[in-house]
């Protein structure tokens, strides 16, 4: 399979530390499953979970009450709720963006970064299932939202882009898990192998299948992964394609425009890169992964940060020239509304952050200094935040009427369940990084120059095929 | 070029076990390669090579077929393509016909995504338990797992195995053959009688 052809063949050079050897990526990986916690880490994953505790709170309080303890009113029944949900759901995009895509493209810089990513995709999609769950109101009536045969004989309708949601939320969760594990076999297998203790060893040896590194197996196994990776690109389009139809198939100036599906892809993967160079800054640094997380890949994602965050820029300027050019008056008061109404301070700090701010990394000097791409990165998540809530609260608190106008003012609840989601995400992804190895360790290595087989020789092709005589024993 | 004697030879396995495999140790990515050459154009069916990655030109060096794993997803696909349409035709047209926003209850284009998700949903099982299925795994229970060496084998070091059962085998013969190759260590794996 030409995926696997060797770095040198396709132009590439060193992914990793000159020098760096299979033994190297095993120890440097590996061994911060197997070495106890150090004090940074407890003291985030206590963090985390005290936000996890905040959150079970603000749930069994809203399910106790209703949704009245949120602030969503008429005439803004989509608040933070929905917002919340479209922000986690793009962070997770960049995860399947950086496996599927990238390795379409024989990016092989990405087996750096690719199974941190695929984690962080996995977690942001269970906080943003979340939100839509606890939003229906009567929670123990969620299950109407699946066709399932019931005795009021009545179905969900296929036509509402909010049973699509499901469908679409809900294969994108399945598929970027299955190919996260079908990922992970060879490595939980190497931990396996590495293990000292008896409970390590079950637990790692279950869940390794009984990985042998046979090449017969490894044969299916790529070719399931690349199928996989080919499933997961157009899958990952259609999700937040099929998001941003709840808001473009409805009737409502300021939804209904038709730039919305790769315009909101665009800002998905932009707000994912933005959140994975968080969360890699942070963990290359406290688990000393320098080596193998280089300075070309922080480079490399902030090219990607840049390209997306102009394109998120383009999508805003284009929103704007089309509702003048439309001649609607509705339109056009509702984005002029938008960018100077009462929530003007929201607009331009959405502005600031997405737009403005990645313009840096133009300099090369700056898209490869490390504390700056640390705050660009915060600085993005917080304007992809409030890209959602410009899109979704601005278009509603103005009704047509003048009489239904309002104002959207969170409550206490609103604000200690996003924070509280905060904590789930950071809850797993801390459980993660201590249980499962944090690098794809195979693919990695086989992106070193010597998993070539003719490393360190000209390059030569006498390898025949299997000659015919070859069933005689010499 | 080292003969038999000069490799290092050991048993392992199980206590009182009969003879498994024949495992050949390697240390680089290359050897393994030419070794597998060496094997397959000796005639041997029963055998397999163990890396810590998938190694660029093995499948031909072993004389493998290409993966037929591609077929198994096209039929789940088809599967799950003819389950969306027949749920949502069921649903909203047979079972509960209700029209909503103007669109008939048989409405063709409100059928893609589902459609289009359902279709990737079954594909991805067909891909990966396709890929289980056809792997044989899981499989908990393995001669390999016997030898202390083969641990490396996850780590950085390469293997070839040829199993007992292999009409070909010849405990002399096959332990001279992967002597040849360039072999670091050659070892005998005992395991329980099947």
């Amino acid at each position: 399979m030409s995926y696997s052809a060797p770095i040198q063949d396709i132009g590439e050079k060193h992914l990793v530390v000159p020098g760096t050897t299979f033994r190297r990526i095993t120890e440097g990986v590996s061994r911060v499953t197997e070495n106890p916690a150090p004090r940074g880490w407890w003291i985030l994953f206590l963090t985390a979970l005290t936000f996890l505790g905040v959150l079970g709170g603000a749930i069994g309080y809203l399910f106790f009450r209703g949704v009245g303890v949120w602030g969503n009113n008429s005439p803004v029944g989509w608040a933070w709720d929905i917002t919340n949900f479209v922000w986690w759901v793009g962070i997770g995009h960049a995860g399947t963006l950086i496996s599927a895509v990238l390795f379409l493209f024989r990016q092989k810089w990405r087996t750096s970064i690719n199974r941190f990513a695929e984690a962080m995709t996995i977690f942001a999609v269970i906080c943003a299932l979340l939100f839509p769950g606890i939003h229906v109101g009567r929670v123990w009536h969620a299950y109407y939202m699946f066709p399932l045969p019931n005795s009021m004989e009545i179905w969900p309708n296929f036509k509402s882009p909010l049973l699509w949601d499901v469908f679409a939320v809900g294969t994108y969760f399945t598929v970027s898990t299955l190919f996260w594990y079908v990922g992970l076999i060879p490595d939980l297998a190497t931990l396996r192998d590495r293990s000292i203790n008896r409970v390590r060893r079950l637990a790692y040896g279950f869940l390794s299948l009984g990985w042998r590194g046979s090449n017969r197996h490894w044969q299916n196994y790529e070719r399931a992964y690349m199928i996989l990776a080919a499933l997961s690109t157009p899958l990952v389009l259609s999700v937040h394609s099929v998001v941003s139809f709840d808001f473009a198939t409805s009737v409502e100036p300021g939804w209904h425009t038709t730039i919305f599906p790769p315009y909101f892809v665009a800002g998905a993967v932009f707000s994912g890169f933005a959140m994975v160079m968080t969360l890699l800054l942070v963990a290359r640094q406290v688990f000393k992964l320098n080596d193998l997380v280089t300075i070309t890949h922080i480079e490399l994602m902030n090219k990607i940060i840049l390209a997306t965050g102009s394109i998120v820029g383009y999508a805003y300027a284009m929103e704007m020239f089309i509702a003048w050019y439309s001649g609607n008056q509705y339109e056009r008061y509702a984005f002029l509304n938008r960018a100077f109404g009462p929530y003007a301070w929201a607009y331009w700090t959405m502005i600031s952050c997405n737009v403005i701010c990645p313009q840096l990394f133009w300099s090369k000097k700056l898209r490869t200094n490390i504390p700056l791409s640390f705050v660009v990165s915060i600085f993005v998540n917080i304007g992809m935040w409030f890209e959602r809530f410009v899109i979704i609260v601005t278009s509603l608190h103005r009704d047509f009427i003048p009489s239904s106008w309002g104002y959207f003012h969170p409550t206490p609840v609103d604000i200690a369940t996003y924070l509280g989601s905060l904590g789930l995400f950071f809850t797993l992804f801390l459980l993660f990084i201590r249980w499962v190895p944090m690098i794809a360790m195979a693919e990695l290595k086989s992106v070193l120059p010597e998993a070539d087989a003719h490393h360190g020789q000209a390059h030569h092709d006498d390898h025949a095929e299997a000659p015919a005589h070859a069933q005689e024993a010499k | 070029m080292a003969t038999a004697t000069e490799i290092p030879f050991t048993r392992a396995g199980v206590e009182g076990g009969v003879p498994a495999l024949m495992l050949a140790e390697y240390a680089t990515p290359g050897e393994v390669l030419h070794a597998a050459e060496k094997v397959r154009d000796a005639g041997f069916t029963r055998w397999d090579v163990h890396t810590p990655f998938p190694v660029h030109g093995m499948d031909k060096a072993m004389g493998l077929q290409d993966s037929r794993l591609g077929w198994i997803v096209a039929a789940a696909a088809l599967t799950g393509f003819a389950a969306a349409v027949s749920l949502i035709t069921y649903a909203n047209v047979i079972a509960y016909p209700f029209v909503v926003g103007g669109k008939p209850p048989l409405s063709i284009p409100a059928y893609a995504p589902v459609v289009f998700e359902l279709t990737v949903l079954f594909s991805a099982f067909g891909a990966v338990f396709g890929m289980l299925g056809m792997n044989k795994l899981p499989r908990h229970h393995h001669p390999v797992f016997e030898s202390d060496r083969f641990r490396a084998a996850t780590d950085d070091r390469f293997f070839l195995s040829v199993e007992c059962a292999d009409p070909k085998y010849d405990e002399q013969r096959t332990r001279a053959l992967l002597a040849e190759t360039h072999a670091a260590h050659i070892e005998i794996v005992e395991d329980n009688e099947p």
